[in-house]
């Protein structure tokens, strides 16, 4: 009894939304044509690349024992 | 005689060094200043190797870690040049040794930024950090 109610809203379901689909993308379409062109603007800010990404452990390592030999020689700003 | 000589400049150097040892502590005494700011977390040390403002600080603390960062920045220009490395490389490994070093209590800054007080856990740092 209740099973064709349901199959009836299944198809239903499966029907509606494709309708909509057809009117977003009618929709879009329309707009596109309206504005005519996309435009693209430059970012305002500079583009910061974060210099810190590049640095390489090996080069951390080869570094460190000369790193501790300064930090220690001059502890006062440390 | 050789060996009164050799004994007796033996004796000089040891004391020499005696002197060097009591000496040198006192020249790298932190600034009062710097030490209190550190200790009380108003100032950490930063993953880039140089001071942050961690806290509210009034504007002579500023100027003391402003110093200190002019100081380091100098510093490791002249060993990064020595040790064929970048500023910022010499900069960074600075900042991982100067972390591990922070007493508890002392602030520093995490890999993602944030600030952390130092615990007697080892402090969290960069993977790249030795």
């Amino acid at each position: 009894m209740n099973a064709g109610k349901l199959t009836n809203r299944a198809f239903l379901s499966h029907k509606v939304p494709m309708r909509k689909a057809g009117a977003v993308l009618m929709a879009m379409l329309g707009s596109a044509t309206a504005a005519g062109c996309i435009s693209v603007n430059a970012p305002d800010k500079p583009i910061v690349i974060e210099l810190n990404i590049n640095i390489k452990q090996e080069v951390i390592y080869r570094l460190a024992p000369g790193a501790q030999n300064t930090i220690e020689e001059n502890s006062s700003i440390f | 005689m050789n060996t009164v000589f050799n004994r007796a400049t033996l004796t000089a150097s040891a004391a020499a060094l005696a002197i060097t040892a009591v000496a040198a502590p006192a020249l790298a005494q932190r600034d009062p200043a710097y030490e209190a700011a550190r200790a009380s977390g108003k100032v950490g040390e930063k993953t880039d190797g140089y001071l942050g403002i961690a806290g509210a600080v009034d504007a002579g603390t500023r100027k003391v870690v402003d110093d200190i960062n002019i100081k380091r920045r100098a510093l490791y220009a002249s060993k990064a040049q020595a040790a064929n490395a970048t500023l910022e490389e010499y900069a960074m490994t600075a900042g991982c040794l100067a972390i591990a070093r922070t007493a508890p209590g002392e602030k520093y800054q995490a890999p993602d930024g944030s600030w952390q007080t130092r615990t007697s856990a080892p402090p969290i740092r960069d993977p790249r950090c030795p």
